[in-house]
């Protein structure tokens, strides 16, 4: 019981990650009926908005403390951010540890920047294009960003920790009533998992309770008559891409102190990001949503030493898995609509 | 004869001269001049222009065709190598054995990845193969450890059997690749004045494979199977109300090309007998997707271009540093010259695959034809130029009405 | 005996009763024409006939044979070919092409490896598809990439390719559906010529009256899913059910 529960909350984190990608591929499907290889890229971009942030915020001068003496009897020279000589070290020291949540207030307008860039600049041009040249012009630009992000930043992984108060773990299980520190979960894990939730939720309310969600949920139903109604729907899917990115990056920010970030992260969370998209469901923004917690879930059982055992190999392919089988036995996936993307 | 027309063997018959002569064609360059790193004409570089030639005909068939966009091709390329190997590792050094079981092997995989995969069509079908790739790639990684040796990869050693041939040779190293005793590490050298020309043994031995792939590709192309392929891509549904059944031709088609995919790899174990998990990740499947649409999905040449062209400008544009780049740019004053360089940096050296992607993003945005309507353009603009009433009948049909033949 | 026998089919699509109790025999040589207003399920009755949907109960009998469960490429096979509503063609090969495919489809059946025999090298479906071409007008358009036709062409072009198979059966689906009355007129002219120059079994189904009393011998009139009458154009014209059902409200 204790390991099964364990294996839920450790499929969360990645879960969310998935669901955040795939509710960002979805609302871009589903409104432009655009296939975007280059999602995976907006959640590294974000990722590395967080990178830039705090990288900002250490950038330092050196005073030579005359005081001190280093290990070669050198006077000593001190590092000291601009921050904390600016705010003083309480405030600015605060602000370097925060650095990874403070990067959502940076990383909003960049992300919405991206995606108006991306969807005017490129994507606009790929409406009534076939679908596979869409497949193909993203995935040009998803290469082109990866080597941009590779080249700026380098090719090894950027560790971001995340603030002081939120290493360490918390004992799960001890609340449930088991015994001490069998159920232990960081609470950086935690914060990803509630804000993925509040994003989701936000997300759907969005849609459900404004004119413009509403608006776009009918465009996802039947673009054409929505576009006779005389509203203009292109610009509302404008902004639509904005958010769609923006709810990537923001993934992309907070995910950073769970894996330090690389320049192939978006590639390799994109992929899976599709097949949850597919075991989901086209054009479904609940399917995209559970399928991603629960491909994250069984992901993380897949992983269990004892499931290792009896079919080795398996975690490395449960998510191809059940993609294939859900593939091949309701081909709309789990909460598919009727005629999205079926030529 | 043999099934093609007069335009089919000027176009097969250039290709051959184009492969055959390559050595000399691929080294306009004396060896140690300044421009010598523009040449092209040595063994591992003419060795993979024709590899890729083949697997990026081999995907054409598919992808040209028949429309099917598949992300997983690399997984055939990758399990042809692994079986290479293991013939060499088994059985003997001669690539024969190797190559027909690389096809073999692949032809069964894509049998059973396509059977599923074509049950759907469309995003969903690139997906599936995408899924499928990427799961080989994985297995491959981890549990298959004991057939792919993992991250390290399948490397031949002085204890494999080699049941027909030795394990080692008298002076006890590994035996290399060959083709009946003809090593296919043999260079023949011919130096005239200032040019250095290599012709090397595995070099001919890929230009001709991929000259018998070219042309089966073309009597493909030419025969009522290949007009049902492109009447898959075209309208299935008229083709099912037509009596036809699409899904086995898809699966054909998907066999083929994974079958060509497969003797690639097997030849590229020949050339350099090791194979690696790497070879199968879907990045490389992207890659031969790039090949083909940049030289012209549906083309018959295209695909060879493709293929020639990504390989060639890996080769030279990585091979650009700093130090050649400030060499090029010498003749500038200091300031102009070291901005110059700071502008072209980041798309050479280790920058090819930015340099990549924007090309693949400018092809598919404005040339969805690729290099083969880019050069149709071209020539139609001179055509209309000499031409100005111009003869394209196909366009205008009703000014001339044919005679029936 | 009619050449298709339908007996009894019933389809219901959830509370929906699109087909009821439907009867029908279509004979050799004649054209028979399918007509009713919007919704009386001519589109379910012909989807029934070429294998798309199956019928809850009932038979549909071809030729001696039983089409249900069988795909729509089988029945093809069996001899019934399909003119869509709006023509469906392989627009990105040529006319000629178009028309080969389905002599292939005849000669080789739903599916054969003829990848190393070449399509120059067939004269004799050329041939055949060439005759074809020149019956309906279109050899000097032979070459011509078929997307960039008008669309009178086009269901030309289809027609050609139905044809050539030489079909027991040809189902005409609502052939002038959108057309122009000159469009229209040309198409019932072809469909005329068509008749004119072979033996052929039609069934149409169309709810413009002007081409129905043109071209049909024999007439269902469909109303809700069920068959009200069958008969003679003349008979059908002065049927006062019909025209009730009918008539009195398309008029």
């Amino acid at each position: 019981m204790d390991a099964i529960l364990l294996q839920i909350l450790n499929g969360l984190d990645k879960g969310s990650a998935y669901a955040l990608i795939a509710l960002g591929l979805t609302l871009i499907f589903g409104t432009l009926g655009v296939v975007n290889f280059a999602h995976g890229a907006l959640f590294m971009i974000g990722a590395f908005c967080a990178v830039t942030l705090s990288k900002f915020l250490t950038l330092s001068f050196e005073t030579v403390d005359p005081t001190k003496t280093d290990f070669l009897g050198q006077p000593l020279k001190v590092k000291t951010p601009y921050v904390e000589a600016w705010f003083g070290p309480d405030f600015g020291g605060a602000l370097i540890d925060w650095a990874v949540p403070l990067s959502i207030l940076f990383a909003i307008p960049v992300m919405i920047t991206v995606g108006f860039v991306m969807e005017r600049g490129l994507i606009k041009h790929f409406y009534k294009r076939p679908h596979a040249d869409q497949i193909l012009v993203t995935f040009g630009l998803a290469i082109v960003l990866q080597e941009i992000i590779k080249q700026v930043y380098g090719a090894n992984p950027i560790p971001t920790p995340a603030p002081d108060a939120f290493r360490g773990s918390f004992d799960f299980g001890v609340l449930l009533g088991f015994d001490p520190s069998v159920i232990i979960y960081p609470y950086w894990r935690l914060v990803y998992f509630l804000f993925a939730a509040v994003i989701i939720g936000a997300v759907f309310a969005f849609l459900q309770f404004t004119t413009f969600g509403m608006v776009v949920r009918a465009g996802m139903a039947d673009r054409e008559t929505v576009g006779l109604l005389g509203i203009n729907i292109d610009r509302r899917f404008t902004i639509m891409f904005g958010i769609a990115a923006a709810v990537a990056g923001l993934a992309g920010v907070m995910y950073t102190p769970i894996n330090s970030p690389n320049y192939h992260m978006g590639m390799d969370f994109l992929v899976l990001s599709f097949v949850v998209v597919v075991v989901g469901g086209m054009g479904s923004l609940p399917g995209a949503v559970a399928a991603g917690f629960l491909l994250g879930i069984l992901e993380s059982f897949a992983s269990m030493n004892e499931i290792k055992s009896l079919i080795p190999g398996i975690d490395q392919i449960i998510i191809y898995l059940v993609a294939i089988v859900i593939l091949l036995t309701r081909p709309r996936g789990l909460m598919g609509r009727k005629g999205v993307m079926e030529d | 004869m043999l099934g093609l027309d007069k335009k089919d063997w000027t176009l097969l018959l250039i290709v051959a001269v184009l492969a055959l002569a390559a050595p000399f064609i691929l080294n306009p360059f004396p060896a140690g001049s300044e421009l010598a790193q523009f040449n092209a004409g040595y063994p591992d570089l003419m060795q993979r222009f024709a590899i890729f030639g083949i697997f990026a005909i081999g995907f054409n068939i598919l992808f040209g065709l028949t429309g099917y966009l598949s992300f997983g091709h690399a997984a055939f390329l990758g399990v042809g190598s692994y079986s290479a190997v293991w013939m060499f590792k088994l059985l003997s050094m001669n690539v024969v054995p190797a190559i027909l079981l690389s096809m073999v092997v692949a032809a069964l995989f894509s049998l059973l990845i396509g059977f599923v995969s074509l049950r759907r069509s469309g995003i969903y079908f690139s997906i599936l193969t995408l899924a499928f790739a990427q799961m080989s790639f994985n297995l491959a990684y981890s549990v298959l450890t004991p057939i792919t040796n993992g991250e390290t990869g399948l490397q031949l050693t002085l204890d494999d059997p080699r049941i027909l041939g030795a394990s080692a040779t008298a002076d006890g190293s590994i035996p290399v690749t060959n083709l009946f005793g003809l090593e296919m590490r043999s260079t023949f050298e011919l130096e005239i004045g200032a040019w250095l020309f290599q012709f090397n043994a595995g070099y001919y031995l890929c230009a001709v494979i991929m000259l018998l792939a070219f042309y089966a590709a073309m009597r493909i192309f030419r025969s009522p199977f290949g007009i049902m392929l492109r009447a898959v891509k075209s309208n299935q549904q008229r083709m099912t109300y037509t009596g036809l059944n699409p899904r086995p031709y898809t699966l054909a088609a998907f066999v083929i090309s994974g079958m060509y995919a497969g003797l690639a790899g097997g030849l590229m174990a020949s050339m350099d007998p090791l194979a690696g998990a790497e070879r199968m990740q879907w990045t490389a499947s992207g890659e031969v997707v790039l090949m083909t649409i940049l030289g012209g999905a549906g083309t018959l040449l295209g695909p060879v271009l493709g293929a020639g062209f990504i390989k060639y400008f890996e080769n030279i544009f990585s091979k650009i540093n700093d130090n050649v780049l400030h060499g090029w740019f010498s003749f500038l004053p200091d300031g102009l010259e070291d901005l110059l360089v700071s502008i072209v940096h980041p798309f050479v050296g280790k920058g090819w695959h930015l340099t990549l992607g924007i090309l693949f993003m400018l092809v598919v945005i404005f040339l969805p034809g690729g290099l083969i309507e880019g050069g149709q353009r071209i020539v139609r603009l001179f055509r209309k130029k000499k031409a100005p009433r111009g003869e394209d009948a196909d366009h205008h049909p009703k000014e001339t009405p044919h005679v029936a033949e | 005996m009619g050449i298709l026998e339908v007996k009894g089919v019933n389809k219901r699509f959830g509370g929906l009763q699109a087909l009821g109790d439907v009867n029908l025999s279509v004979q050799e040589n004649t054209v028979h024409a399918i007509i009713g207003p919007n919704g009386a399920g001519k589109s379910t009755l012909l989807n029934c006939l070429v294998g798309k949907l199956i019928p809850d109960t009932g038979s549909v009998m071809f030729d001696g044979q039983s089409v249900l469960g069988r795909k729509p490429h089988e029945i093809n096979q069996m001899g019934i070919s399909r003119v869509f509503q709006t023509p469906e063609i392989f627009g990105d090969l040529t006319v000629l092409e178009n028309v080969l495919i389905p002599c292939f489809a005849r000669r080789d059946g739903a599916f054969r490896m003829h990848a190393f025999e070449t399509v120059a090298n067939e004269a004799e479906m050329i041939e055949k598809a060439m005759t074809m071409l020149e019956d309906v007008n279109m050899a000097d358009k032979r070459h011509m990439h078929s997307a960039s036709m008008s669309r009178g062409d086009k269901r030309r072009l289809e027609m050609a390719m139905c044809l050539v198979q030489e079909p027991k059966l040809l189902l005409l689906d609502e052939p002038t559906a959108g057309m122009a009355r000159a469009d229209t007129n040309n198409t019932i002219d072809l469909l005329k010529e068509i008749k004119a120059k072979r033996d052929i079994t039609m069934a149409i189904i169309e709810h413009d009256m002007h081409v129905v009393f043109s071209l049909a011998d024999r007439i269902t009139v469909l109303a809700q899913g069920t068959p009200l009458v069958e008969d003679t154009p003349e008979n059908i014209k002065g049927h006062p059910k019909v025209r009730e059902a009918y008539l009195g409200e398309s008029a």
